[in-house]
Order: C-alpha cells, then structure tokens, then sequence
C-alpha cells in the first residue's frame, strides 16, 4: 500500500502579531505543522503499522520546510518531498492544487491513499484537497476522523458532519481529509530522530514537474486578494463599574428588557 | 457572453430546502441588480416527485430558473459535481454561490477545479466591484484579518457561511419557469453505510440560538458552567464558552467558540468571565447585542461589548437567576 501524505507548514496564528497598516509582523513569528495535518500524519502512521504502508510526504513552500519534513519523518514516516520554486509562490487552492497533483504523479503514480488535513489555520479554505482528488479523478472523502477499516482496497471511514457522523466507504485510490482529533499525537521516537536525521528530502522544482509557467503559482491562481483589512470589531460600549453597589444584575436585566430579550 | 448568478439548492437530510438557500437569493437579488438585472438560477437536485414541496421556496426568493434533477440515491460528491459543471456549461453563469456548510464545502472545490475557475472559501460578504466583478469578502488568519478576493476567471465562484445574510421571504411573487433536466449520472465510488443521527446538542443549538450565554476561565470550573446553564435555561437561551474555559477543562470543546470553535450570530451574547482574545471575538461580533460581566475593567471584552459590567460574575449571574425567576 502505497500513501502520499500532503502537509502545510503555516504560521502559529495565535501567535501573530499585526502591523499599524494591518501587514503581518512576519519576524518572531514560529512556523508550525498545521495542525489538521498532523491528524492526517496519525492517520499514515496508522496505516503504516496495521498495514505495513510506504508513505510519502509532500509539501509545498520555501526550503525551510525540509526541517519540518525531516521532524515528520522522525515519527515514522519513509520519506519526504518537498516542492519548492519561486514560480510556485503566491498560489491559491487551485494552483496548489495543479503542482501537488503534478507532484504526486511524478513521484508516486501508484499511490492507493491522499492523506490531507481538512483545513489549513492560515487560510482556512479546506479547498486544496478536494481540488487535487478532482485533479487526479479519484473519490474523495471531506471530513474525517476515524478511519475505521481497509480492506480489499477500499476503506471505510467517518465523517462527522454538522447533523451527524456518516459512515462511508469509498474505493481506492481515493483522497481522505482528515479533522482533528481528541487523541495527544505522536512523539518522534529516537531510532526515528537518528533516521530523520541521515534522510535525504527530495526536492523538485518547477523544471521536475512540466508543468506550464502560466498553470503555477501567482500566475495560475483564478483569484487574487485585491484588498485586506483588519475587522472592525469594536462596539461602543456603556461600561459600568458595579463592584461596589451589586447592581449589575439589575442593569443586565433592565437592559434585557429594553433590547426585548422578554415582556414585563 | 457569461450571464446570470447559479445557487445550489441543498437538500437537507430531512428533506427540506437548507435556509442558506434563502440567503443566498436574498443577496443574489442585491448582486443581480447590480449586474442589470442578471437572471438568477437555483440548482436543485432531489428525490423523484418532490418539487411540489419546494416550489414556493422558489418563486418568492426571486428565481427565474430552476434546474431539477431527480435521483434515488443520497449526496455524492462526484455525481452532484458532474452534474452541476454539466449544468454550468450550458447555461454559463457568471457567478456561482454554494452554501458553506459541510456539503457545499464537499462540492464546491470540486467543481471549481473541474471549471478551471477560482473559489473563495467561507465568504462572509458579497458586492459587485465597479468592473461588475465579484468582490467576496472572507476571514483568514482565524479571522484576524478580512481578505476580499476577486477572480481572474468565469464563472466566479464562492462558498458562503450560513447565517451571515438575512434570508429572502418577501411577498414578491416570481414567474419561476422550473426545467427538468437529464439527472442519468453513474459513480459507485463512495456508498453510505450508516448516518447516525447528531443528538441535539449544544453545538447546533449554537448555530440557531437567539441568545448565547458563554463562559471563560473566570467561571473557575464545571460548577460555574451549571450556574450558566441554569442562567441560560430561564432566557430560552443556549450556553457557550471560550477556548480557556475548553482548555482547562470546564466545558467541552463541542461548545468553544472562537477561531477554532464555532462561528455565532445570536441577538444577545452575553460574555460571563471571558477576558475577549481576538480568537474568542472574531466568533461573535455578528452578535447583535454583546453584554459582559468581567471583574477586571481592562479586559478587552468591554471595548466589544454593548453593555459592560465591571463585577463579580458570582455575584451578579445568582441575583440575575432570582430576577428571572420572580419574573
């Protein structure tokens, strides 16, 4: 079995920090795995151990990833590629999705498994998968967090939905989007870490792929941002300091009253 | 040339016309004006027999054309798409806008890929830019930053969050015309085995509460949560919380809203010991009023708030829970 894993490398959103004219503070800013994608890495594991699946992990980004790819590897993943030009820079979901699929194509044209985080916390588009299971016209399931049981080459999974949790079962080769889970991930184990440590990633770079100039990147994004801005959030609020007198309750109520929240 | 804005009409699992529905044609409406006056088209693909049912949906949210197709069998990501790009080919719309709920966010990458065209994700605004472009306006970074996108491509196309738009139910009667189509499609990829039936819980109650009651790390544990459910029971209201009280444990992540939990727009949203993080605001400024209770008057709740009370929380949610009760 034969599984290619796609990850994002995105900045810890919790921890960004804005300019006055509303730019991204990029100094100080750690990137991380984002974090859907790491459910997505358990998910592989899994596979790995029950079994016995060879996974390849793709991602797309600066070179500076090939330090989060070896850190995957480290968990036990076989081997990483990463996918790195300048022409791929300023891609949207659909860009993205042309050089992953081109990617994994080119590097494992058997795949039985996609393996992808459902969204990515810096874009929150949750698009790029099914874009490249569209790409390569094989199913996709959206959604997922348990994948219950694999056999004759299909798997059977849950996808847990605003109204429910379906159970599915779809033929492979097929696309899984995977949502977090519950569970405390996995810890890099030490024979891992030495083998991370002697692994050599891949790189391929928009020349690897045959791709055309004008299908990547900036250029072969259908969208662009024509405006950013930070949200308005602010309300003109009454404040008042009640720790003395105990009328908060009252004024609450008063003001439930006034707005209509109940009658008399 | 491309003309006219395309809406799917989802099928909920109970078999009605999901409200995202009447939302999206009420904006369509404001968009198609802007466009000289651009058809608007609705997508319905449905059970055999049922358009009876919806047909009213249709004619008073302004469709001039609706496209129905009749199958047997459930929701599937590839055959929905082949048809609706199908659809798209033939009747060239400018503009798509699909539901963001967990099956146009399913659909709508899929079919966007298949055009070769450009999506934008969770729209939570809509205009008509002075090239007669579609400017879609969405949260990114958790919500931290508001990003409006524009497409390079026709059809454009856009995802749009639930509950942001106000629905369309005017007594404006349209001549909807209602056009069978050929709805002959096969894929046998995916089967559903099973759907277990979501109980009723306090996340989707969120989504359709009035009035919200959240906690933070400043209810102090399960014990101050119980006092916000009792507190929330007596306004017919539903109780939330912030990502510190999920963290520490307090109330389960089902409830979180924020960044990473759920998005809200009650009429009230009243804020009990939650300082207001940027992660925990962005999830509720589509609130119509917003109340705190905070003790630390420099917690950034109250530059968000509508009312804000500078008080215990313990103090002030018992005498509220007596007044209500003596109501």
């Amino acid at each position: 079995m034969k599984i290619a894993l796609c990850v994002k490398q995105v900045p810890d959103t919790s921890d960004i920090k804005w300019t006055e004219n509303n730019t991204m503070q990029r100094e100080g800013v750690e990137s991380i795995i984002n974090p859907y994608d790491i459910y997505a890495i358990e998910a592989a594991l899994k596979f790995k151990k029950n079994y016995n699946a060879e996974v390849t992990v793709f991602t797309m980004g600066p070179l500076q990833a090939v330090d989060m790819l070896k850190n995957i590897i480290a968990l036990g993943i076989d081997r990483g590629v990463v996918i790195s030009d300048r022409k791929f820079a300023g891609a949207d979901t659909y860009a993205t999705g042309i050089t992953l699929s081109a990617a994994i194509k080119k590097e494992l044209p058997d795949f039985d498994i996609i393996l992808c985080g459902q969204f990515a916390i810096d874009g929150d588009t949750g698009q790029t998968g099914p874009c490249i299971a569209n790409l390569l016209n094989i199913p996709q399931l959206t959604f997922i967090k348990d994948i219950s049981e694999y056999n004759e080459n299909s798997i059977t999974a849950s996808r847990f939905l605003d109204d429910g949790i379906e159970l599915v079962k779809v033929k492979c080769p097929a696309l899984l989007c995977m949502l977090k889970s519950d569970f405390e991930p996995s810890r890099a184990l030490i024979n891992g870490i030495i083998k991370a440590q002697n692994s050599d990633i891949k790189i391929l770079t928009f020349e690897d792929l045959g791709l055309n100039p004008e299908d990547v990147g900036l250029k072969g994004s259908p969208t662009y941002v024509s405006k950013a801005f930070r949200p308005d959030i602010k309300h003109s609020g009454e404040k008042h300091y009640c720790l003395e007198n105990n009328s908060g309750a009252q004024i609450i109520y008063d003001k439930m009253k006034e707005i209509g929240v109940f009658n008399g | 040339m491309a003309n006219g804005i395309l809406l799917y009409a989802e099928i909920t699992r109970q078999g009605y016309i999901h409200t995202v529905f009447f939302e999206l044609a009420n904006k369509a409406r404001e968009l198609s004006q802007k466009l000289n006056g651009a058809p608007i088209y609705a997508v319905l693909i449905t059970k055999p027999g049922m358009l009876d049912d919806y047909k009213e949906g249709f004619t008073y949210s302004f469709i001039d054309k609706v496209y129905i197709y009749e199958r047997t069998d459930n929701y599937s990501t590839e055959i929905y798409s082949n048809i609706i790009v199908d659809l798209v080919k033939e009747i060239e719309p400018e503009i798509i806008l699909i539901g963001a709920t967990n099956q146009g966010r399913d659909l709508a990458p899929r079919i966007s890929s298949a055009l070769k065209t450009g999506l934008t994700a969770d729209c939570i605004g809509l205009d008509i830019n002075e090239k007669g472009l579609l400017a879609a306006t969405r949260p990114t970074f958790g919500g931290q930053l508001m990003a409006t996108i524009l497409c390079k491509t026709i059809p454009q196309m856009a995802t749009v969050r639930p509950k942001v738009f106000k629905p369309a139910f005017e007594n404006t009667y349209t001549n909807t015309e209602f056009i069978y189509k050929n709805s002959d499609y096969n894929n046998t990829n995916v089967t559903l085995l099973e759907f277990i039936q979501g109980i009723e819980d306090e996340k989707n109650e969120l989504d359709s509460a009035e009035i919200i009651v959240a906690g933070g790390k400043g209810m102090k544990g399960e014990e101050g949560f119980k006092l916000l459910k009792e507190f929330a029971d007596l306004l017919g209201g539903t109780v939330g919380a912030s990502r510190g009280a999920v963290d520490m444990g307090y109330a389960p992540h089902r409830i979180q809203i924020g960044q990473t939990g759920k998005t809200v727009t009650p009429k009230l949203y009243i804020a009990c010991g939650i300082s207001g993080a940027i992660q925990h605001t962005v999830g509720i400024t589509g609130s119509e009023h917003i109340m705190c209770i905070n003790n630390d008057p420099n917690a950034p709740i109250f530059e968000i708030s509508d009312t804000g009370i500078v008080a215990d929380v313990f103090e002030v949610v018992p005498k509220l829970i007596e007044l209500l009760k003596k109501r």
